[in-house]
């Protein structure tokens, strides 16, 4: 018995050691928070941390209070606070102790096919609710049902789909589902029904700036002016992919500033365009900036889509051809991906006025062609060329 | 005897000849502790292979190198087994999961959760968690990508991945959020240049520099392409001087043939002719692809400049039809009438 006594006050003991090594952690959050992405580490812990969304978070809040939730399926692109949304909630309505027993996360990741919808997911939907402990409902709410997410349900097969349907229904009392998808029109009819949709759009700029800042403060990223005008651009209102890009950018310049000795000065000497490098040697922080974010986001250089446009104005036929093909070969030998200079050029020429909307027209058709090929997994080098090509002669019809 | 290509391929960041700003990069993501998912891309023969084996020696060491072949077999749900290879070292694992074809999901799916599930097992590691590097990533199916999205973010403690593909264009976008994109261009030809003049002093040869230079822009920017050629054309030529042919490879002086015939005369028995030998190209196994653009820039040179832009037109067309497994020669009969 004295033993056992013994083990509980070595357990007690390991524990506040743990707690002190703990906050020790805390005290040095880069140590720590490094192992971890950042669009993890700043994932939204409540429903109110969740940026932008707000149509869908009062009507999220509203059931926090009367406990009632529908069948839900989320939709919207991607990086715009799905998963993030149902966790919180969930982590909200349930507390950590009651999360594991009362939710089940199934992902792309996990055998999804029919036979599981049938066995795994049917069988958590009919099991018996456990009870919270005492006093556990004081701080969450704890209603009497279950969740299931499905995340990226558009990855399911159909058959996996309609198997849903009637366990959707049987077990509704004691189970509510959650569907996440990118594309609302992969979901089957029957089951879009069966829930209530929530759109989520793409972040507007004010929310996702707000936020980039915020994470930059907390991490101690120096922003060069326009790094966030720069990031939200490139990410197109994808927040997670912002962030991504800030991490690897702050990365970067992070791992820069602690040079080894008797490198350091060749490492300046590659850096030299960087014109805060000398800076960023002193400082204990690190300076983001905007062309190392268009780097890591593989944003092709203006002046590359300036070439190609130039060379693409109609002159004698046989020159467009030889002045095209040296820009594009050039292009396609550097690496840039193909579909990201379709992308700008596309917004280099849609925006140029002094094309006649006739003629744009007739461009945009050929564009959606060519994207659909690159999709179908078609020869970069070819498609550019027969872009460029065709755009040319449609330019030159008037 | 390894080929030149194997023998002089760099071990090391430092060793790396061309893009230092890119080696730079590479070694300090890998000395930073805080290694993120990579996408490399780039086209072939830029080096995309050599950075990553050179990046995994630097976050590991030298016993990155010593690598074996497992072979595992897998089972799908309607229990078909698939035997799949693996190279692997202590630290890393590389894997081609598009030599599975569509069955790609079940591997990418059982073998990253096995791995990411389990901690690095040699304790004196440098890194904690383990490589995974999946080769010619723009070929797997949506299926499998959608199957990396949430591995990415969930095992990222214990794994990282590095996807090796020649265009961004096939990855799904949550990818492309989640990695760390690295492009990889291809040398420069002075690059090449550079490269050749230093394997041909290492092995000796007598030297000629205009060769060089024809040999690089021959290879279309190509590193591994020029390697082969220089290396061929040494072994076949004593001496050589700045007028030494480089012999290309048969296929392609056969497709060049056909694009003179082409040219020379249009008919149907000519069409024939044409038919019969590119069947004989098609049966030594060259991809269609390969055939029709290496075709379609022979041909450029030789036809009218009001042309030039139809024969693309087609070519981009017909490369489409070919991925999506239509049947190939009818192009050839278009090319010949126009």
């Amino acid at each position: 018995m004295a033993s056992f006594f013994d083990n509980k006050a070595r357990a007690a003991a390991a524990a506040a050691a743990n707690g002190g090594s703990s906050a020790k952690a805390a005290a040095l959050p880069k140590e720590k928070g490094n192992l971890q992405p950042w669009v993890e580490k700043y994932r939204p812990k409540t429903l109110n941390d969740v940026t932008a969304q707000d149509h869908t978070i009062t009507v999220l809040q509203r059931t926090l209070q009367t406990s009632n939730l529908p069948h839900m399926l989320f939709y919207g692109p991607p990086g715009t606070g799905k998963t993030s949304t149902i966790l919180a909630l969930a982590k909200e309505l349930y507390g950590p102790e009651m999360f594991k027993s009362r939710v089940l996360e199934l992902n792309a990741s996990d055998e999804r096919g029919i036979s599981i919808v049938r066995e795994k997911v049917k069988d958590f939907a009919r099991m018996q609710l456990s009870n919270p402990p005492l006093h556990y409902r004081d701080k969450h709410p704890c209603p009497p049902y279950k969740i299931v997410i499905l995340d990226e349900a558009d990855s399911m097969t159909q058959d996996a789909q309609s198997a849903l349907r009637r366990t959707m229904e049987t077990y509704s009392k004691i189970t509510r589902f959650c569907l996440i998808c990118n594309y609302v029109t992969r979901i089957i009819d029957p089951l879009a029904s069966r829930c209530s949709k929530f759109r989520f759009k793409s972040l507007d700029q004010m929310n996702a700036k707000r936020r980039l800042e915020e994470i930059a403060e907390l991490e101690a990223v120096k922003l060069e002016t326009g790094v966030v005008n720069a990031l939200i651009k490139c990410s197109e209102g994808d927040l997670r992919k912002a962030i991504t890009f800030l991490q690897s950018a702050a990365r970067l310049a992070g791992a820069i500033k602690a040079p080894v000795d008797g490198q350091s000065k060749k490492r300046k000497l590659v850096e030299d365009d960087d014109r805060n490098a000398m800076e960023i040697d002193e400082a204990d922080h690190t300076t983001v900036t905007v062309s190392s974010i268009e780097e890591i986001a593989g944003v092709i250089p203006n002046n590359l889509i300036k070439d190609l446009v130039k060379a693409m104005q109609p002159k004698v036929r046989g020159v467009v051809y030889n002045v095209v093909s040296k820009v594009v070969t050039d292009a396609v030998a550097d690496g840039w991906s193909a579909s990201q200079l379709i992308i700008q050029l596309y917004q280099q020429i849609i925006y140029n006025d002094a094309i006649p909307d006739k003629q744009k027209s007739k461009i945009v058709i050929i564009f959606s062609e060519v994207d659909k090929r690159l999709v179908d997994g078609a020869d970069e080098h070819l498609m550019i060329l027969d872009l460029a090509l065709r755009v040319s002669g449609v330019l030159a019809e008037n | 005897m390894a080929l030149l290509v194997d023998k002089y391929r760099p071990r090391s960041l430092e060793a790396l000849t061309f893009h230092e700003n890119l080696s730079e990069r590479l070694r300090s993501l890998a000395q930073s502790g805080d290694f993120p998912h990579l996408l490399v891309y780039g086209p072939s023969g830029a080096g995309k292979k050599t950075r990553v084996v050179a990046t995994l020696r630097e976050l590991y060491g030298p016993g990155v190198e010593k690598i074996k072949i497992d072979s595992r077999v897998f089972q799908t749900t309607s229990n078909r087994k698939l035997e799949f290879n693996i190279v692997a070292s202590v630290y890393h694992l590389e894997i081609t999961p598009s030599d599975v074809g569509n069955f790609d999901r079940v591997v990418v799916q059982d073998l990253l959760k096995e791995v990411a599930q389990t901690q690095q097992v040699d304790q004196s590691a440098r890194q904690r968690f383990k490589v995974v590097v999946i080769n010619e990533a723009d070929h797997l199916t949506r299926d499998a990508q959608a199957a990396l999205r949430r591995t990415m973010e969930k095992y990222s403690p214990n794994l990282r991945l590095i996807l090796l593909a020649n265009s961004t264009a096939n990855i799904i976008a949550p990818i492309r959020s989640r990695t760390l994109l690295v492009r990889v261009a291809a040398p420069t030809e002075a690059d090449i240049c550079k490269v050749l003049k230093r394997v041909g002093n290492a092995e000796n040869f007598s030297e000629s520099e205009a060769l060089n230079q024809r040999i690089a822009s021959d290879s279309g920017r190509n590193l591994r392409r020029a390697l082969l050629m220089f290396e061929a054309v040494h072994a076949q030529n004593e001496k050589v001087s700045e007028r030494t042919p480089v012999p290309p490879p048969d296929w392609e002086a056969l497709i060049a043939q056909i694009a003179d015939e082409i040219m020379a005369e249009h008919s149907p028995a000519r069409i024939l002719q044409v038919r019969a030998k590119l069947y004989d190209l098609l049966s030594h196994c060259i991809p269609a692809t390969t055939i029709l653009k290496t075709l379609t820039w022979k041909l450029i040179p030789k036809i009218d400049d009001a042309l030039k832009a139809d024969v693309i037109k087609w070519s981009a067309f017909y490369e489409h039809r070919l991925r999506l497994g239509s049947v190939r020669n009818r192009y050839y009969h278009c090319r010949s009438s126009s």
